[in-house]
C-alpha cells in the first residue's frame, strides 16, 4: 500500500519528531459574554516521536486542545512549546489533518498536494515531493482530478498528502477517519502507523473511538467531561502491527471505556 | 440505438431482421428534416406567389433565399449520417427549422401579401433584410459605437466592483467606511444619475462609461463580498496550519472560493447595464444603437427598428454566452453549474 522508494524521496534524512511540552492550559470559550471553561489546567509532556492518542467525551475540548497545539487559537493560560520555542502561530512543522478532508475544491489533487509549498514559496524548486507525496498515498493517478471525483476515503488521503508533504515534526489528527467506513478505515489505520513508523514524526490523534486508539497509539491521554482535564495517561506497550482481539488491548480497552463511564456496557 | 417495434415484443425465434424498423427509424429521423424543409420551401412560395401590397426591393432575393435553406434542411437531415457533427447538429436543430419556416410564412403572408396586420409599425421580413443590405454602414457604426461604450464602462465597473468587495470582504475597516455608502448609492437605478451625470461628466461619452460601470459595479461588488465572508473558515485554518501568509489567504483562498459568487454578480451587472447603455445612448449619446432606435422612431422607419432590435439581441446574449464561456473555463472543478 505504501510505497519504501516513494518514502526515501520526500524526507532525505526520516524527520525526527519534535518534542511538545504543555504547561498548565486552560482554555475558555466566550459566549454571549458567559465563560465557558473547555480546558482546565492540562499539562502533557509528549516525546520525540511518541504516538499519542487522546480519548475523551464528545464535546470535551479536545479539538480545542489541538487547535491550541496548532497554534490555530491562543490559551487562556498556560504555555505549549515545540522542542522549547513557544507556539505562538501556525507552523507548517506542525500540520493538523481534520476530521473533513478540507481539500480546496478548486484545485486539481496535485494543487491542493502542493499547497503548503506553494505557501511558503518553495514550490518550483520542490515539485518532486509532492509528486513523492502523492505516491505515498497511493494516488498518483488521480493527480489531476477535482475533489468532487473524489471518494472519501481518498478524499482523506490526499489531505494526509497535503500534510505530509510538509516534513512536519508534530502531526496534529483531528479524528480524521471519523466519518470513513469501517473497513477504509482499518486500511488507513495500517497505513498511519506504517507512516509514522518510517519517518518518526511525533503523531497527536483526537479520537473518540478507545479500540482506534489502542490499535495506534503508544500512549493514550483520556479527557474528562469539560472542562477537560488529564484523566488517566496510559502506555500501550505491544509491538506493532496490532491485533484487535489482543486480550492485553481488550483489558485497556475495558479500563479507559470505565474511565470514560460506559464500564456497564462491557 | 435502442429502437422499439412491434416486432420486437412478437418476436418468436425469428431473426429480427426486417425492414419496417429500418424505415421507421429512418422517418423519424429524416422526417423533421423533410418537414422542415417543407416549411422554408412554403416560405419561399409566399414570398414568389402573390404580389407585394408595398414597394420592397428583397422579395425576390428573400424566396430564393428560402428555398437555399429548404435544401440544406432537406439534404442537411438525409444525408446527415454523411456529414459528421455538422449533420447531427442539424438533426437536432430540425424542430426550430421547421417552426422558424412556419413563422416566417405567416409573417410574409400576414405582412407583405394581405396586410392583415397594420403596415408601417408591422413590416415583413423583406424590409428587416433590407435595412441589413442597405443601411448597413450606419447599422455597423452603431454597433461599434455601442461594443465599445458597453466594453469600457462594464470592464471598470467589474474591476472596481471586484476589488472593492475583496476589500470589504477582507478588511473590517475597509467594510467601515465603505459598507453604508455601498447601502446608501448601490440600490439607486444607475438610471437616475442621468441627469447629473449628462452635466457633470466633460463628454456625453464618460458620462455614460461612468453609469454604465455603476450599473455593473453595485451586483459585482455586493456578489464579491458577500462570496470572500461565506468562505469556510476551515480553508483559512487549512492554509494557515501550511504555513500560508495573509495575502496568500487573500489571493489563493478568498478569491478563488469566492469565484462562483463573483460570477452571478458579473453576470447580473451585465444585465443590468445593458438597460443603462441603451437609455444613455437614446437621450445622450449621439451613437449607438439605442441612438439608431431613436433615430429610426422618428423617422417613423420600423423595419429599422426591428432590425437594430435584432441586431441588440443577438449582442447581448453573445455577451452574456462569452462571460458564461469564461466561467465555465474557469470553474471546471463546480459540478453542474447553469447551462446557458
Amino acid at each position: 500500500m505504501v510505497a519504501a522508494t516513494a518514502l526515501a524521496e520526500i524526507a532525505p534524512p526520516p524527520a525526527a519528531g519534535a518534542a511538545l511540552d504543555i504547561e498548565q492550559v486552560s482554555h475558555a470559550f466566550n459566549i454571549d459574554g458567559t465563560e465557558l471553561p473547555v480546558l482546565s489546567d492540562v499539562s502533557i509532556s509528549v516525546e520525540p516521536g511518541e504516538f499519542v492518542a487522546l480519548l475523551g467525551p464528545s464535546g470535551c475540548g479536545k479539538s480545542t486542545f489541538l487547535r491550541l497545539v496548532a497554534g490555530l487559537d491562543k490559551p487562556k493560560a498556560g504555555t505549549l512549546r515545540e522542542d522549547e520555542a513557544r507556539i505562538t502561530r501556525p507552523h507548517p512543522s506542525r500540520v493538523v489533518v481534520f476530521q473533513d478532508p478540507t481539500l480546496f475544491p478548486w484545485r486539481s489533487v496535485w494543487d491542493n498536494v502542493a499547497l503548503g509549498l506553494e505557501a511558503q514559496g518553495i514550490l518550483k524548486s520542490q515539485r518532486h515531493r509532492v509528486d513523492a507525496a502523492l505516491d505515498l498515498v497511493g494516488l498518483a493517478s488521480f493527480r489531476n482530478a477535482y475533489p468532487h471525483q473524489l471518494s472519501g476515503g481518498m478524499a482523506q488521503r490526499v489531505a494526509l498528502a497535503r500534510a505530509l508533504v510538509n516534513d512536519p515534526k508534530i502531526l496534529i489528527l483531528d479524528e480524521p477517519l471519523g466519518k470513513l467506513d469501517s473497513l477504509t478505515r482499518i486500511t488507513m489505520q495500517a497505513e498511519l502507523v506504517s507512516l509514522w513508523q518510517r519517518k518518526g514524526f511525533t503523531t497527536l490523534l483526537v479520537t473518540h473511538d478507545a479500540e482506534e486508539a489502542l490499535v495506534l497509539a503508544n500512549r493514550v491521554i483520556v479527557f474528562s467531561d469539560r472542562p477537560a482535564r488529564v484523566k488517566a495517561d496510559i502506555r500501550v506497550d505491544r509491538p506493532y502491527p496490532r491485533h484487535r482481539g489482543d486480550p492485553y488491548l481488550a483489558d485497556l480497552r475495558r479500563q479507559i471505556l470505565g474511565l470514560l463511564g460506559l464500564d456497564a456496557t462491557w | 440505438m435502442s429502437t422499439y417495434s412491434l416486432s420486437d415484443g412478437l418476436a418468436s425465434g425469428a431473426p429480427r431482421l426486417s425492414r419496417t424498423p429500418v424505415l421507421a427509424s429512418w422517418v423519424r429521423e429524416s422526417g423533421v428534416g423533410i418537414l422542415a424543409s417543407v416549411a422554408w420551401i412554403a416560405f419561399g412560395l409566399s414570398c414568389l406567389w402573390w404580389e407585394d401590397v408595398g414597394d420592397w426591393s428583397r422579395t425576390h432575393s428573400l424566396g430564393i433565399a428560402a428555398f437555399i435553406v429548404a435544401a440544406i434542411a432537406l439534404f442537411g437531415t438525409v444525408g446527415a449520417d454523411y456529414l459528421g457533427t455538422a449533420g447531427k447538429a442539424l438533426r437536432q436543430r430540425a424542430p426550430w427549422l421547421v417552426a422558424l419556416g412556419a413563422f416566417l410564412t405567416l409573417w410574409e403572408v400576414a405582412t407583405a401579401k394581405f396586410a392583415w396586420l397594420p403596415l408601417p409599425f408591422f413590416p415583413p421580413p423583406q424590409s428587416i433584410i433590407e435595412v441589413y443590405t442597405d443601411d448597413l454602414p450606419k447599422l455597423l457604426d452603431s454597433v461599434f459605437a455601442s461594443v465599445k461604450l458597453q466594453l469600457g464602462g462594464y470592464l471598470i465597473g467589474a474591476t472596481v466592483g471586484f476589488l472593492t468587495g475583496v476589500s470589504i470582504g477582507w478588511s473590517r475597516a475597509v467594510g467601515y467606511w465603505v459598507h453604508p455608502v455601498l447601502r446608501f448609492i448601490g440600490p439607486l437605478p444607475a438610471t437616475a444619475w442621468l441627469p447629473i451625470a449628462f452635466f457633470t461628466f466633460p463628454s456625453s461619452w464618460s458620462a455614460s462609461t461612468f453609469l454604465i460601470a455603476l450599473a455593473t459595479g453595485f451586483p459585482v461588488t455586493v456578489l464579491t463580498w458577500s462570496g470572500v465572508a461565506s468562505v469556510s473558515n476551515a480553508y483559512y485554518d487549512v492554509a494557515r496550519t501550511l504555513g500560508a501568509k495573509p495575502s496568500f489567504l487573500v489571493l489563493k483562498v478568498a478569491i478563488p472560493a469566492a469565484l462562483p459568487h463573483v460570477f452571478v454578480g458579473l453576470f447580473m451587472g451585465l444585465g443590468s447595464s445593458f438597460a443603462v447603455l441603451v437609455v444613455a445612448e437614446m437621450i445622450g449619446v449621439k451613437a449607438g444603437l439605442g441612438w439608431y432606435l431613436q433615430w429610426a422612431q422618428g423617422w417613423a422607419a420600423y423595419a429599422n427598428m426591428y432590425a437594430a432590435l435584432i441586431v441588440m439581441s443577438l449582442l447581448c446574449s453573445g455577451a452574456i454566452t462569452l462571460l458564461l464561456a469564461i466561467r465555465d473555463r474557469l470553474l471546471v472543478w463546480q459540478k453542474g453549474t447553469v447551462k446557458w
